[in-house]
């Protein structure tokens, strides 16, 4: 792949490893005594020299990959995700009866199937782009993969066919049994789809922590040894629970655009009903996405502490600093947009008062998010200082201050999100008081829970043990979130409605919140990418298939961060396109004088 | 299509706000470039030479001090001569090394043979080690280099060092991709090998007002030191310690590291920055 990249550790002399047989990775490890007789069918990764690279003139090979692999990406995880929580929704039309559930999730599905052919020929186009720049590469992966490719094929081929008959039969399997084979071909089209995105995933993962390899980059296991490599799942349920962010944000997009040029009040509410809808799937994807993050990068130092390093203490480090701004803009315009929200009914307005209390929380833990651990000092400054770390807020730069931020990001996000829920509701059972007062000691004791393992870890611990915070915190997080929901639905159910939510009446800016969250996603999910690509350096296949293109060099944040902008840009162009078919698939102009009048 | 445009109007705001932000918000560094696969003339070397060979691996290929810092993510490694004896005769210790020499040999390809304790894998109750093999996959240490490590190490934890330097590896086991590693051909590229940026300003660089510099600013350094001056702070950098810095921060190695007509370059590069 082309974002192999240059090592931080160069060494000034080195000599050149001789083809040996020991493994140095755990997942290597594990198959190093897989039988000799496969090891005789595929052959050693291969040792190339620059010139090995096909080139064209004027086109940069790794940039050009680099784009296509990444819009591939982005259309790939929009179209995946969409079904995921149409599936949800048409579910739940069906248990309600609620005919508004059916429509709205026939609507995101018109907007992803034409984001499905783009998908399928921006595919195609990595594939072609991967063979003409990276030969060698595809050759050594497809000999390894060679099992899964027609497989992969094959549920392609499946998940067309599913997803057409779901959408063109979406009102043709209408009521009674019809409505239930429906929803089972909704089914068995995601499932397909997660098996087509599983599939991919291996590939990636593979050339990441490489499986069932000697150090000569001889493959000596079966198609599930390389597929079912040591980050295979971590990235499978990060990706599946981005996808379903990243989808919501997307739609969310689309209801604003639509919310924004509604010529009536009815088109109006009936978009803004569905940027709600399309905020509140993203918005639930997105809290429990830090844990699958950081499971994954858990996951990275276990299969190798060199590579963990390299990723959050090494030149990468920064990245997440950026990251942090990203995200804490993501949580901000999602809260934002749900302060916005609570102008739909007259009932929400005793909440106002306690906005502003949650925007400063929110605003504070996005500044300690985003503190940087190594400060960037001038002599003066260093010595004024002490040392590169300030006394008491250096340790704002560590992982026990940031998992700290980011619990209470979540925690009071979800504090918005309740507040949101219960705005035109007042609850009649007759336990309100003390489900309030379990509700208020739940927050209380795990906000304080949280602070306490955040201080304690952060300022009393060796370093090794810093990060050993994040499971407890993450563990009260979760607590509070399944807890008060739980409380919330049962103290709300059969609630009073005290005044009635006025679909449509939300300020047109509340909708570039909602473009907010499509435009930084995209954007965060294209430079999180990078980093996942590069943080193999100069390897295609980690320690067994060295990149020596002229490319295999680690390029500064700064160029990276451009090339992901031009890759959105060139995204959300694609989205405007899509949104715009959209538009005019429902025009209908009537060409008087045009056609012959029928005798 | 006023909506149109404004939307277009606010996202490539966006996009140019987060490109900005990565771009002159945050410190650009320049990563170095992928490690030079070069032959290696172990046949003419001293021992002090192979035991600074051994010192540069340690710091650099090897990716050694990511973890054995005082991070504490890794045992330190400055009594490792005497804390192997004792390792040695541990109950815990599984390997099969009788001298130190072999442990250290043991404990750089076989991690796991004696744990350290509070150093394991998560779970693993001190019985595996997080370490890799530095012999394969991304660390990749030849035979040769890892006898370097452990001259060094002995060395540096003020042991008696027992190495022999190797013998190359027979013509063709390895070799047959190698590059001869030529002298740099410009100041620039020694200053971004040597890394010499990430503490100096140099000249021409535009480096100036940027904050960050460890060491003395050099962009004006020809201007009040001679040729000789510098070539001394390069090859014995303590000699004379520049007013407001401290002594030791600069490596001492880079007499042994630079080549003759590298070092020349660079002097004379300094000498002209005024």
């Amino acid at each position: 792949m082309p974002a192999a990249n240059a090592s931080e550790a160069v060494s000034h002399a080195s000599v050149t490893a001789p083809a040996t047989t020991f493994q140095t990775t755990p997942a290597a490890a594990n198959t190093a005594d897989a039988p000799d007789t496969k090891a005789a069918t595929y052959p050693p990764a291969p040792k190339l020299t620059a010139s090995d690279y096909p080139t064209i003139k004027g086109v940069n090979s790794r940039v050009a990959v680099w784009l296509v692999a990444q819009l591939h990406l982005w259309f790939g995880a929009f179209v995946l995700a969409v079904p995921i929580f149409v599936f949800i929704i048409e579910a739940i039309g069906m248990a309600t009866r609620d005919e508004r559930y059916d429509n709205m999730a026939f609507e995101f599905m018109k907007v992803s199937i034409i984001a499905y052919s783009l998908t399928a020929i921006l595919g195609g186009l990595l594939t072609f782009s991967l063979v003409l720049f990276y030969p060698d590469l595809f050759k050594y992966l497809a000999t390894i993969f060679k099992g899964s490719m027609f497989a992969y094929a094959l549920l392609f081929f499946a998940e067309s066919a599913i997803l057409y008959i779901y959408y063109y039969g979406w009102h043709w399997l209408q009521g009674g049994n019809k409505k239930w084979v429906h929803l089972t071909l909704g089914l068995l089209l995601n499932a397909v789809g997660c098996l087509l995105m599983f599939l991919a995933n291996a590939w990636t993962t593979f050339m990441m922590s490489p499986a069932a390899v000697d150090a000569a980059g001889v493959f000596n296991g079966d198609t599930w040894a390389a597929i079912h490599n040591f980050l295979w799942n971590p990235i499978n349920i990060h990706r599946f629970v981005a996808n379903v962010a990243y989808g919501g944000s997307i739609i969310g997009a689309y209801a604003a655009f639509k919310f924004l040029s509604a010529r009536s009040k009815e088109e109006r509410a009936h978009y803004d009903w569905i940027g709600y809808n399309a905020n509140f799937i993203a918005i639930s994807a997105l809290l429990p996405l830090p844990f699958a993050g950081y499971y994954l990068t858990a996951e990275m130092y276990a299969y190798s502490q060199q590579m963990g390093i390299t990723l959050m203490g090494g030149v990468f480090a920064w990245i997440f600093i950026i990251q942090a701004v990203l995200i804490g803009a993501l949580f901000l315009s999602a809260n934002y947009y749900l302060w916005c929200g609570m102008g739909r009914s007259e009932g929400a307005y005793r909440y106002n008062p306690r906005i502003k209390y949650i925007a400063m929380v929110l605003v504070a833990a996005f500044l300690v998010w985003f503190t940087p651990h190594t400060l960037v000092l001038t002599n003066a400054e260093l010595k004024s200082l002490g040392g590169p770390y300030h006394q008491y807020l250096g340790v704002l730069g560590l992982m026990p201050a940031k998992n700290t931020a980011v619990n209470f990001l979540i925690v009071f996000t979800f504090l918005s999100f309740m507040f949101y829920r219960r705005a035109n509701k007042i609850a009649t059972v007759s336990w309100v008081t003390t489900g309030n007062a379990i509700q208020i000691a739940l927050f209380t004791v795990g906000l304080i829970n949280i602070t306490l393992l955040g201080v304690y870890y952060g300022y009393f611990t060796n370093n090794v043990y810093k990060v050993a915070a994040s499971i407890p915190q993450v563990l009260t997080t979760l607590t509070i979130l399944v807890v008060s929901t739980i409380i919330d639905t049962l103290m709300y159910k059969g609630a009073k409605e005290v005044a009635p939510l006025h679909w449509g009446r939300m300020p047109a800016r509340s909708q570039y919140a909602l473009f907010l969250l499509a435009v930084a996603f995209t954007w965060l999910m294209g430079l999180m990418g990078y980093v996942r690509s590069a943080i193999r350096q100069h390897w295609h296949v980690q320690g067994v298939f060295r990149d020596n293109s002229v490319d295999a060099f680690t390029p500064d944040l700064g160029y990276a961060a451009n090339i992901v902008s031009i890759g959105t840009i060139l995204f959300m162009v694609m989205v405007m396109f899509i949104f715009w078919l959209n538009a005019i698939n429902s025009r209908r102009v009537a060409a008087k004088g045009y056609w012959k009048k029928p005798a | 299509m006023y909506n149109v445009l404004k939307v277009t109007g606010f996202s490539l705001l966006m996009i140019g706000g987060f490109s900005a932000y990565s771009n002159y918000g945050i410190p650009q560094i320049i990563p170095a470039p992928p490690p030079v696969e070069e032959k290696l003339e172990l046949s003419a070397m001293t021992m002090d030479q192979f035991v600074a060979f051994g010192g540069r691996i340690y710091n650099g290929k090897g990716t050694c001090t990511l973890c054995h810092n005082s991070m504490g993510r890794a045992p330190m490694l400055d009594r490792i001569g005497s804390v192997a004896s004792e390792n040695l005769k541990n109950p815990n210790y599984r390997g099969t090394a009788k001298t130190v020499e072999e442990y250290l040999h043991e404990s750089l390809v076989k991690p796991s043979a004696f744990v350290t304790a509070g150093f394991g894998k998560a779970g693993s109750n001190d019985t595996e080690s997080p370490m890799p093999d530095v012999s394969g996959g991304g660390i990749g240490l030849f035979e040769a280099e890892i006898a370097a490590v452990i001259a060094y190490l002995q060395e540096s934890s003020g042991s008696e060092v027992t190495v022999a330097i190797p013998a190359l590896p027979a013509a063709g086991a390895g070799t047959s991709n190698a590059e001869e590693a030529a002298p740099l051909k410009t100041p620039e590229e020694v200053i971004a090998k040597y890394t010499c940026g990430v503490c100096h300003v140099f000249a021409g660089h535009d480096l100036e007002n940027r904050p960050g510099t460890l060491g003395p600013n050099l962009a004006r350094i020809g201007a009040t030191r001679s040729r000789e001056y510098l070539r001394q702070a390069l090859l014995d950098p303590d000699a004379v310690i520049a007013k407001g810095y401290a002594a030791g921060m600069m490596p001492k190695t880079y007499g042994e590291q630079l080549k003759a007509q590298e070092l020349e370059m660079l002097v004379n590069y300094m000498a002209k920055s005024k």
